[in-house]
């Protein structure tokens, strides 16, 4: 197996992208990632494409020739190949360029993550979005996303004591890291009264708990490890790359204050590099709402079971805390187009480790992590990015 | 759901019709065809739950989808049937009445509607004991 390395990044502007259509957004990105890398679109021998719901925000499958086909790579018959695992299809969609370059098939890939997600009313995304959940036996009996989030809460709440001020505490953070951001939906920084006093969704969660409807894309390139300076000075190498399943259903589930795919495949990731978790200077995880986020930092291994919520309040998981979580804003404040998530996480990683993040850099971050989620953790993907 | 995806399952919807592995006898709701700790050795027999159990966790649902928005608030729980197995499913109570360990009891009940022409979905919901 070779090792792989990131050489250029690319990412659009999060947000309601009304003037943007699905392949816009993907070429964007796509030709920023380029650019970054310095490759130009001959040079490119596959392409990797994480997306959720093409199908139901746009009535539009076959994602993966159309990407192709509007970036200009049809020319080459270059293979091009949707990726989908809810939440994660843009982790899963970097882990599969991956592994493509590392078992030597390919030396320059593209992987990328895409959702438009705003061309629907909000009650048809929320139905979308219900679809990485089990549809005939949570979906149909009225189990919502955030619903199932909010069972986690809950039970989080009654085993280990979290507070309601604990879960708004993330959102807070989460803003103020958005609020430096430029490519992030939600600019703006909130307290713990906006969260608590925002209307409830699904109790004990509020609106400010979850994280929004989002367009946007984000692409990385990726090449052998040792062809890496051929198109950069400050490559990225990807220390591990690994994945976890789980039951679909939430009922199902070991423990429902735990994502077990989540320890699984962060012990993965562990073993595979040989670090400890102390080495890590930066995550970002996947905070589709706030509970989620507490329940990361405790999975991953940052902080003891039920440590998460004391652990945020006192800022632990802040920019110069113990361990920076979402520098990004998170999936919170930077925004949640599902199938793009992924990826820009990656994104975010990348640019911190090189030293670019501006106002948000974590100084001196060397080692990266990043942990997404498909549903409530049928799927993980977890990978850790050096310099 | 399309109608004959719901009529499919109207057995185990309305009567609360599982499984269980003669093998290791492990209860399953929803039903399983393969018994994941047995797999080819499992023995899979249909099973119709009691239909007494306790709550897991819960959660009372505002923002719904279609389906369901006639009904907002209502509360939607993990429940632990006796046998074993864990099920999601609405609990018909006050939001102020239900919490965790509750004992709770399964009830025939209309669960949802596709819109005012639409189908009408009918289930097992739970109520408390
Ligand atoms: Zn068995």
């Amino acid at each position: 197996m070779r090792e792989v390395a990131i050489v250029g990044i690319g990412c659009t502007k999060f947000g309601e992208m009304w003037d943007k259509s699905f392949r816009d957004l993907f070429i964007e990105a796509g030709l920023m990632a380029l650019a970054d890398a310095r490759v130009s679109g001959a040079q490119i021998e596959a392409l990797y494409g994480g997306n959720m719901s093409s199908g139901i925000f746009l009535e539009q499958e076959h994602v993966g020739a159309l990407i192709a086909d509007y970036s200009g790579l049809t020319a080459n018959n270059v293979p091009s190949t949707r990726v989908e695992a809810a939440c994660a299809s843009g982790g899963l969609a970097l882990r599969s360029g991956v592994i493509a370059v590392a078992s030597g098939y390919h030396d320059v890939v593209i992987s990328a993550g895409i959702e438009k997600m705003t061309d629907v009313g909000a009650e048809k995304a929320m139905d979308a979005l219900a679809a990485a959940a089990d549809r005939e036996w949570e979906a149909a009996v009225g189990a919502t996303f955030p619903g199932l989030y909010a069972m986690m809460a809950r039970a989080h709440m009654h085993e280990f004591g979290t507070t309601r001020e604990q879960l708004a505490q993330v959102a807070v953070k989460n803003h103020y890291n958005g609020s430096m951001n430029p490519r992030a939906q939600f600019r703006n920084r909130i307290t713990i009264e906006t969260v608590v006093n925002s209307p409830l969704v699904a109790d004990p969660l509020r609106l400010f708990d979850c994280s929004p409807i989002t367009d946007g894309a984000a692409a990385v390139v990726l090449v052998p490890a040792a062809r890496a300076k051929e198109f950069t000075d400050t490559p990225i190498y990807i220390k591990a790359a690994a994945q976890a399943s789980d039951s679909i259903s939430l009922h199902d589930r070991r423990s429902l204050t735990s994502i077990d795919a989540t320890t699984v495949a962060a012990d993965r990731a562990f073993k595979m590099t040989k670090l400890q978790r102390s080495k890590i200077d930066v995550a970002e995880v996947h905070d589709c709402f706030t509970i989620a986020e507490i329940m990361a930092i405790e999975d991953l291994g940052f902080f003891e079971k039920g440590a998460g919520g004391p652990a945020t309040i006192a800022g632990e998981t802040a920019i110069g805390g113990k361990i920076p979580i979402n520098p990004s804003g998170g999936l919170k404040a930077c925004g949640h187009p599902v199938g793009a998530t992924g990826v820009k996480q990656a994104v975010e990683i990348v640019e911190q480790l090189r030293g670019d993040a501006g106002k948000r850099q974590v100084d001196g971050a060397e080692v990266g992590l990043t942990h997404n989620v498909g549903g409530t953790g049928g799927t993980v993907v977890v990978h850790i990015l050096a310099r | 759901m399309t109608v004959p995806r719901f009529w499919r399952e109207i057995p185990n919807r309305y009567n609360l019709v599982g499984t269980k592995c003669e093998n290791c006898n492990t209860y399953y709701f929803p039903p399983r065809t393969i018994c994941p700790p047995c797999r080819r050795k499992g023995l899979i027999r249909e099973y119709a739950f009691e239909g007494s159990g306790e709550i897991v966790t819960y959660t009372t649902i505002y923002t719904a989808p279609e389906t369901f928005t006639k009904i907002t608030p209502y509360v939607l729980a993990i429940v632990q049937l006796d046998e074993g197995p864990k099920l999601t499913a609405q609990i018909v109570c006050d939001p102020s009445e239900v919490k965790i360990g509750a004992r709770v009891r399964s009830v025939f009940r209309k669960l949802g509607e596709d819109g005012p022409d639409g189908v009408i979905y009918y289930g097992t919901k739970f109520t408390l004991a």
